[in-house]
């Protein structure tokens, strides 16, 4: 290169308006990256500053853990027991997998691995869809439609319960496990299911034993994402399971759940107080379960793409 | 989802006053008791053809959420369905803040069934065997009554959320200031409550009078088994012969001066409680309004 063609190149490379511009890009995607870390230690040392003030003073783990009677406000003695919250989340978003997994992991076969064309592409737009439907909204179909519904079908005092609030969650877990799942399944190289059936296998065959096994990390992530979802809502659940502290015997008695108690109470309670204090507890638990299914979660998949490594030739 | 629409309304009430500012337009904040709101909206879109100056921004939430706005000095006016308790006076003072109690109105709390339920009248110690802490009465038939669609016989409580006023005055007044029975459901705003029963064969329900439906019928109260049975309404809750109704209150922070104090002398003019009186609740002073 002569040296003029160098220094107009140097020229070139040096402050003009798209380096200006790569380096802003660099800058924002960076910051853009890094953001969701400053995000959660931003989150969690909040919740934690306001939550750990009582944990360490009148925090009472046997009657937290071990009580159902949750009474922050009572006029005789003040009591923190958040036992039937806990159940009541777990029970409720049990009873959504419950649902949700099998009709998901069978809509995702079915568009995934059957369906061509033009009902594959009208069924992922409504799946779709019904992920964008407002939690409100079917917190007001909980309300006022499944509770009569449920009153007249099974005969029983209140539609508002584990049953009602876990089936409308199932409904809102599933769009978005079936697309996961479907995006799991398109991930399997066409090359498995071209060999399997080279082999003989029949459809069903390839897809219980060669499609769903290798797509077993992204299916174990979908489900989990469910839960998540499940432990997080809050506005279906605040509608839909009663709000009523009890611990259940059957789909058929209402719950309470932590992020409903969490919503009701929060706005209503002045900043600093003992119940305020306490809320935020429930906010350090809700926040250290949800830490752990995605722990487990990344756990789980690391040991599986492990294995998986190790059985390829 | 009450207190998120009206949240919403006053950031934009405030949005608006804060734009009109040029035209020293001011903002009064009034926030709290869910039983009031309806009320207090009433007012402030009154107010504004009172005096164009002011805007009053209205937001609900429950009296926990006015009367926590007023300890951490974030409102103007805070209503309430409850009287401030002395703990909640003294948070307030030690924040600077030093509230002025003023008596708006009264409203009967109205106990309320399924419009099947044939059960006519109830004494305040029934109540108490329903909703309280060492209650025994879980069924309907222990009140002798036999409730059409509701085959399990069981009494389902709808209560309400446990800093709302209306929670906070049932529990004193009816169970003595008892623990509620863990179990009832509790929800969060009064329409709530009485949409609920409507549906809900089984269950029982308190709000207050005005949010009453044709869906719902509100048996009359006795003080003690043997006295009068009285049913809910302005009268009977002006005249005290209802047993439960309680005081509507607003409070400010300190004596109220300027236009806060305008306002309030309107509200507690003919004028304003006559729009108290077109709701469905009981005015605090004899006004005399054109029918």
């Amino acid at each position: 290169m002569n040296p003029q063609a160098l220094a107009r190149s140097r020229d070139f490379d040096h402050r003009g308006r798209a380096w200006y511009a790569d380096r802003a890009v660099t800058v924002f995607v960076f910051i853009g990256g890094t953001s969701a870390i400053l995000f959660i230690g931003g989150i969690f040392a909040f919740i934690a500053r306001e939550g750990l003030g009582f944990v360490f003073t009148e925090f009472d783990a046997g009657e937290f853990f071990g009580s159902i009677a949750w009474r922050p406000t009572s006029a005789l003695d003040a009591t923190y027991g958040a036992l039937a919250l806990i159940v009541g989340t777990a029970s409720i978003t049990g009873l959504a997998m419950v649902v949700s997994i099998p009709f998901s992991l069978a809509a995702a076969v079915f568009i995934g691995e059957f369906a061509r064309g033009r009902v594959r592409e009208t069924l992922k737009v409504l799946v779709e869809l019904l992920a964008a439907i407002p939690s409100v909204v079917w917190g007001f179909i909980g309300f006022s439609i499944m509770n009569s519904l449920i009153i007249d079908v099974f005969d029983v005092p209140i539609g508002l319960n584990v049953l009602n609030a876990g089936i409308i969650l199932g409904l809102m877990a599933a769009p978005i496990m079936t697309t996961i799942a479907e995006d799991a399944l398109k991930a399997v190289p066409d090359g498995y299911r071209e060999a399997a059936e080279a082999l003989g296998a029949t459809r069903w065959q390839v897809i219980r034993k060669v499609v769903i096994p290798a797509a077993k990390n992204g299916l174990v992530a979908a489900v989990l994402l469910g839960v998540g979802r499940g432990f997080g809502e809050t506005m279906v659940v605040l509608m839909a399971s009663g709000h009523s502290i009890n611990l259940p015997d059957s789909v058929f008695d209402s719950v309470r759940a932590l992020t409903a108690t969490i919503a009701a109470e929060l706005g209503e309670t002045a900043v600093g107080s003992d119940h305020f204090r306490a809320l935020f507890t429930l906010g350090i638990l809700l926040f250290l379960v949800t830490f752990a299914i995605n722990l487990a979660a990344d756990t789980i998949m690391r040991g599986i793409r492990r294995k998986g490594e190790r059985g390829r030739p | 989802m009450r207190r998120s629409m009206s949240t919403l309304l006053s950031i934009l009430v405030i949005a608006c006053g804060g734009r009109a500012e040029n035209g020293a337009r001011a903002v009064i904040q009034n926030k709290g008791s869910d039983t009031l709101i309806t009320v207090a909206q009433a007012w402030a879109e009154a107010y504004s053809a009172v005096d164009a100056e002011v805007a009053v921004a209205v937001s609900g939430g429950g009296s926990g959420t006015g009367i926590s706005a007023m300890i951490n000095g974030t409102v103007d006016i805070a209503n309430s369905s409850r009287k401030m308790t002395s703990r909640e006076i003294e948070a307030a003072r030690a924040n600077g803040n030093d509230p002025v109690e003023h008596l708006v109105g009264h409203d009967a709390l109205a106990v309320y069934v399924h419009r099947d339920n044939p059960v006519g009248r109830l004494t305040l110690d029934q109540l108490a065997g329903i909703y309280g802490e060492n209650g025994t009465i879980e069924r309907w038939s222990q009140l002798d009554v036999q409730v059409p669609g509701c085959t399990s016989d069981e009494i389902v409580r709808v209560s309400r959320q446990n800093n709302s006023g209306t929670f906070a005055y049932f529990r004193e007044a009816v169970l003595d200031n008892e623990d509620f029975k863990l179990g009832s459901h509790d929800m969060h705003g009064s329409k709530d409550v009485v949409h609920l029963v409507a549906q809900t064969p089984c269950s029982i329900g308190y709000s207050g009078m005005a949010y009453a439906t044709p869906e719902v019928t509100m048996p009359c109260v006795m003080g003690t088994a043997g006295d009068p049975c009285v049913g809910p309404s302005i009268e009977t809750a002006l005249d005290g012969s209802y047993p439960i109704s309680r005081p509507l209150l607003m409070y400010t922070s300190g004596s109220p001066a300027g236009q806060v104090k305008a306002y309030l002398d309107w509200v507690l003019g003919d004028a304003g409680q006559c729009i108290m009186l077109e709701l469905g609740y009981t005015p605090a002073m004899p006004a005399a309004c054109v029918q």
